[in-house]
């Protein structure tokens, strides 16, 4: 058997020392993640470290100007939170979203933003070519089953997408992740929390060993709170979504809008911000569709659809006009 | 109670208590002394031969018992019987990736699985066809309980001189797996060289004989059991090989040995349904008539054994029509040997069917149930015999009424609310019955409470339920006084759990055997109603202990029960309200109403969970089902339910299911009984399929549906 040391740690200094010296080392939270990864023989840890009882990092701090969120805190009491639900909607839909009320239940928001990619070949009963789960074994999902998988941002190492609709969303309403390591604390924008897969894509994220996440703080704005979260996805439930739109949206008493934030979730290795349109949408009334479209479709000129993904590009887009609209309802 | 009620009560599960508190005792929960525990090596390429297989590393492994390979398993005398002409570990060819090349034997499960993945194997990779539709026009006829083929009239010249329209598409629909909720196990135990089986099995027989042949011992010499099944759709149904690599994994480490299936082995081990290219061709006259049907099909089978579906099995007897011509071929592949899935043959095959028809409609301009109606067929139109019963016509218009089918518009794209396409689509649904012989025996004690044995299996369709009902209206007491003994090859021999055979036959001889009952226990009340004399009492009054009866019952005809003079079936109609988001493609299923001729129904609660089950299995054909084959890898790409989409409750809108409830056919049953399991799978994709056309305008020949198809202007 493959044997395993399991821990609990008592403060966050000691976990991240911890993982930095071991690199055997894995933090457990939740469960509902690693777990799934112990089974599949994805890691092989020899020293489990349980984070769950950290102390501090369990609040949810509904600030008027932000929203702190503890890394511990579970993905079932984020969502039933009164102020995410008025204030950050696209947060509140994107956690009702995702998984089951029994994984939400005991899920953390930390452990939510370390999800790894639902590629299949990544997460099969045996280790096939897979340069995320085996550095330099190759991508069979290059020339394989890529209809789930990335149209933006891939690389000839690996075409996996990042699964969590809470990331997404949370991209979109620029809140940042903060990170605890050996050196202190660091904050990121979670934009910038996901790395592209380049020659790495064994690194999902710039998290260095040694550090763990400790907070997410989402900035208050008119925008977040006129935001909405659209999932695509088959089944109508308990699923991946196939593509997904966050999208935050202000308009001035003509229906023009001010200022729009949109991110895509299923279609990049992390969340993908789609900058340009949302400068673009600028100016625009909220009621032309036709307009709508030509701001935003420009920014899939650089998608590069695989083998049968391609229709992703027209979903995405047809999904961003949809979760704009919703957006402005939802006011 | 009168007798017709006790025996058609709409009775819970006697077992359902036991189910959901846990105290059912499934294969896997079965420890009996001394047990331990085997995992298996799946082979990882498609096709090949082993060249070296390491187990050092595994034999020295703590707890481990033994590491069995080719090189050192002992040597079955024979697999006949067997789902495949093969036992694996027996030899060095590697015929299918995921099959078992080696056997871990170990004192916990988790030893046996860790040393699994220390054996060493390195093969010689050879070439592997894996994808069968590129090879649709090269298959083989394959023998199986119908004729692959069949011929009535002249297709080509009703084409050519009778047809006024001429529908000519082909159609696809997805491999497809199980995925019952209890994997496949086997506990085999050698007791002074008689063998003991636990096996999670629709069939307590199939193992005996195949495991009697293998070790060479009289069948007397195995027994079989099989409490409970946590499902199965066929994946039970045939003996598969790792029923037989338990008993030889027990005999080599001389312990009694589980073998549990993961989840991932769940799809290498005991087939699935295959995939199918179809084509479909109809003919008729401008006013409806069918002058015209042909329907071809191809599917895979293994490199190494036959299977075949015969998709047009439905489309034999479906509708009236002079000339039907049905032709169906096997392409082998390096993939596992399918086998049937609720529902084998017309699951599939209707979807095709049932679509082409939808364009027929569409081409003549007709409403699609005055089609059905036009053409309905009053007698087995390819075997030219009178069906035993059929209600058919009852359900069209019983289904098209509590679903509103005469407001549809008839042109598509008529109907929307807010971002939803809304259409409506109907199917017929026919499907085979199977019957097998069966056996019984019924005991009254002198407290009355009565006994039936037989060994069938209950497989989640409410088996401890509804026999004891059927003994119960024969003997006129009150079901609750009776219990029943199955899943045990010591008791009196039944057929299988499968093709919705088992009220019918194994309810047949139940029903036999309590009718002798009663005619002793007559005699014992001096030609009195024994039920009002009470059993108990009559007994006590004669000093008897226990009085008992056996009772049989064989359908006649061939290996499935089918004679020459009569076509025996189940019908339905099926309608389907489906809500397509028309940006986003998304297709919903937002309506179902199935209104089924399946004949005299036992026990309606258990009836409607089966037939719903049925349907919700058509609805993962339609819309989310697929087995995806990578050709690089040779293997299924998914082999987790995370992966293979079934549908979740959120899918499943409120299911208008109902029976034609006055129909009795003891034609194809004494008990009037013909089967349900697998007639509510059929039908409902193509319901789906011609709804999605009614609200988009898109005609889909590939399931399942994707909303990539959708997803036009």
């Amino acid at each position: 058997m493959r044997p395993f040391r399991y821990e609990t740690v008592a403060d966050p200094a000691a976990a991240t020392a911890a993982l930095a010296q071991d690199p055997g080392a894995l933090l457990i939270a939740g469960g509902t993640e690693v777990v799934n990864w112990l089974k599949e023989g994805i890691v092989r840890p020899t020293r489990l470290l349980d984070v769950s009882g950290l102390p501090g990092l369990g609040a949810i701090d509904a600030r008027p100007d932000e929203l702190a969120i503890g890394a511990l805190v579970t993905m079932a009491d984020l969502a039933d939170c009164e102020t995410v639900r008025r204030d950050y909607p696209a947060v509140a839909e994107a956690l009702n979203r995702s998984a089951s009320q029994q994984l939400r239940n005991m899920a953390t928001i930390g452990g939510n933003l370390l999800q790894r990619t639902r590629c299949p070949y990544f997460r099969a009963e045996t280790d096939l070519p897979c340069n995320k789960r085996r550095p330099g074994s190759g991508c069979a999902a290059i020339g394989g089953a890529d209809r789930t998988l990335a149209i933006f941002g891939w690389s000839e190492h690996c075409v996996a997408t990042h699964p969590s609709d809470l990331a997404v969303a949370l991209a979109a309403l620029d809140a940042s992740v903060t990170l605890r390591g050996l050196g202190g604390e660091r904050t990121v924008p979670v934009a910038e929390f996901y790395r592209l897969p380049g020659d790495a894509p064994e690194r999902d994220t710039v998290l260095d060993r040694g550090e763990l996440i400790t907070a997410v703080t989402v900035p208050a704005s008119a925008t977040a709170r006129n935001s909405w979260y659209l999932k695509v996805r088959e089944r109508v439930s308990y699923e991946f979504a196939l593509v997904s739109v966050a999208a935050g949206v202000q308009v001035d008493e003509d229906g023009t809008i001010t200022d729009a934030r949109i991110a895509l979730g299923g279609v990049a290795h992390g969340p993908w911000r789609l900058h340009e349109a949302e400068a673009a949408l600028n100016g625009v009334s909220i009621d032309d569709t036709p307009a709508i479209a030509s701001a935003v479709n420009p920014a899939f000129n650089q998608a590069q659809p695989r083998l049968q993904n391609g229709f992703k590009v027209p979903l995405a887009q047809r999904a961003v006009l949809r979760t704009l609209t919703t957006a402005v309802g939802a006011r | 109670m009168t007798r017709e009620a006790a025996t058609t009560a709409a009775r819970s599960r006697v077992d359902g208590p036991a189910k959901v508190t846990g105290t059912a005792r499934y294969t896997a929960d079965i420890h009996p002394d001394g047990l331990v525990y085997a995992a298996l090596v799946p082979a990882t390429v498609p096709s090949g031969r082993i060249t070296a297989i390491d187990t050092e590393a595994a034999r020295s492994a703590s707890g481990v018992l033994a590491v069995i390979t080719h090189e050192n398993a002992p040597r079955v005398e024979t697999v006949e019987g067997l789902a495949q002409t093969w036992l694996p570990v027996q030899d060095d060819l590697i015929r299918h990736e995921g099959q078992p090349v080696a056997i871990v034997v170990a004192e916990t499960t988790e030893q046996a699985q860790y040393a699994a993945e220390l054996v060493r194997v390195t093969c010689e990779r050879s070439p592997a066809r894996l994808d069968f539709r590129a090879h649709r026009d090269e298959g083989h006829p394959v023998p199986t309980f119908t004729e692959p083929d069949s011929t009535v009239g002249d297709v080509d010249a009703a084409l050519k001189d009778d047809a006024e329209v001429i529908v000519d598409q082909r159609y696809r629909t997805a491999d497809r797996h199980h995925n019952p909720m209890e994997p496949s196990a086997t506990i085999a135990e050698w007791r002074d060289g008689d063998l003991l089986l636990y096996d999670a099995t629709q069939h307590v027989w199939g193992p005996r004989a195949v495991a009697a042949a293998a070790f060479g011992l009289e069948p007397e010499r195995v027994r079989v059991r099989c409490d409970f099944l946590g499902g199965g759709f066929g994946a039970k149904g045939y003996s598969w090989p790792h029923e037989l690599l338990a008993p030889l994994a027990a005999k080599v480490v001389g312990r009694p040995v589980r073998l549990l299936l993961t989840r991932a082995q769940m799809y290498t081990s005991h087939g699935r349904q295959t995939g199918t290219e179809q084509r479909v061709t109809l003919g008729a006259k401008k006013d409806g008539t069918l002058v015209a049907i042909r329907h071809a099909s191809a599917t895979p089978t293994s490199v190494a054994d036959d299977y075949i579906e015969v998709c047009a099995a439905g489309t034999r007897s479906a509708y009236a029509c002079p000339a039907i011509e049905t032709r169906s071929r096997a392409v082998p592949v390096n993939l596992p040997i399918p086998t049937p899935m609720r529902a084998p043959h017309e699951g599939p095959g209707m979807a095709a069917l049932e679509i082409a028809m939808d364009e027929l409609a569409v081409e003549l301009d007709t409403d699609p149930l005055e089609l059905r109606l036009r053409n309905y067929a009053e007698a087995d139109p390819t075997k030219g015999v009178p069906f035993s019963s059929k209600r058919l016509r009852d359900c069209y218009l019983r289904g098209a009424e509590r679903f509103g089918w005469a407001g549809r518009p008839a042109k598509p794209r008529q109907m929307r609310d807010g971002n939803d396409l809304v259409g409506w689509g109907m199917a017929t649904a026919i499907m085979s019955t199977f019957r097998f012989p069966a056996t019984a025996r019924v005991s009254v004690d002198r407290d009355g409470n009565v006994l039936i044995e037989a060994g069938s299996q209950e497989i989640g369709g409410g088996t401890y339920t509804t026999m004891p009902q059927i003994a119960a209206g024969v003997l006129g007491i009150d079901p609750a006084r009776v219990r029943l003994a199955l899943g045990d090859t010591a008791l009196p021999q039944t057929g299988g759990t499968f093709g919705s055979s088992t009220t019918l036959s194994v309810g047949s001889a139940v029903a036999d055997a309590a009718r002798k009952l009663e005619v002793k226990l007559r005699g014992l009340a001096d030609g009195a109603d024994p039920a009002r004399a009470g059993l108990g009492r009559l007994l006590s009054h004669h000093c008897l202990d226990r009085l008992e009866a056996e009772g049989s019952w064989a359908p006649g005809g061939n290996a499935v029960g089918e004679g020459p003079d009569l076509s025996i079936a189940t019908f339905g109609a099926v309608f389907a309200e489906v809500r397509v988001d028309a940006d986003l493609g998304l297709p919903r299923l937002s309506r179902l109403t199935g209104v089924y001729s399946a004949g005299r129904i036992i026990n309606p609660k258990t009836a409607r969970s089966q037939i719903t089950g049925g349907m919700i299995w058509g609805l993962g054909q339609a819309l989310l089902e697929e087995s995806d084959v990578d050709v690089n890898l040779g293997r299924f790409v998914s082999k987790n339910l995370a992966g293979y989409l079934v549908p979740v409750n959120a899918d499943v809108p409120h299911l208008d299911a109902s029976f034609i409830e006055d129909e009795v056919d003891q034609r194809a049953s004494p008990v009037g009984a013909k089967g349900i399991g697998e007639l509510g799978a059929v039908g409902v994709a193509p319901a789906i399929a011609n709804a999605v056309h009614h609200a988009t305008g898109i005609r889909v020949r590939t399931l399942p549906i994707r909303p990539e198809t959708l997803l036009v202007d």
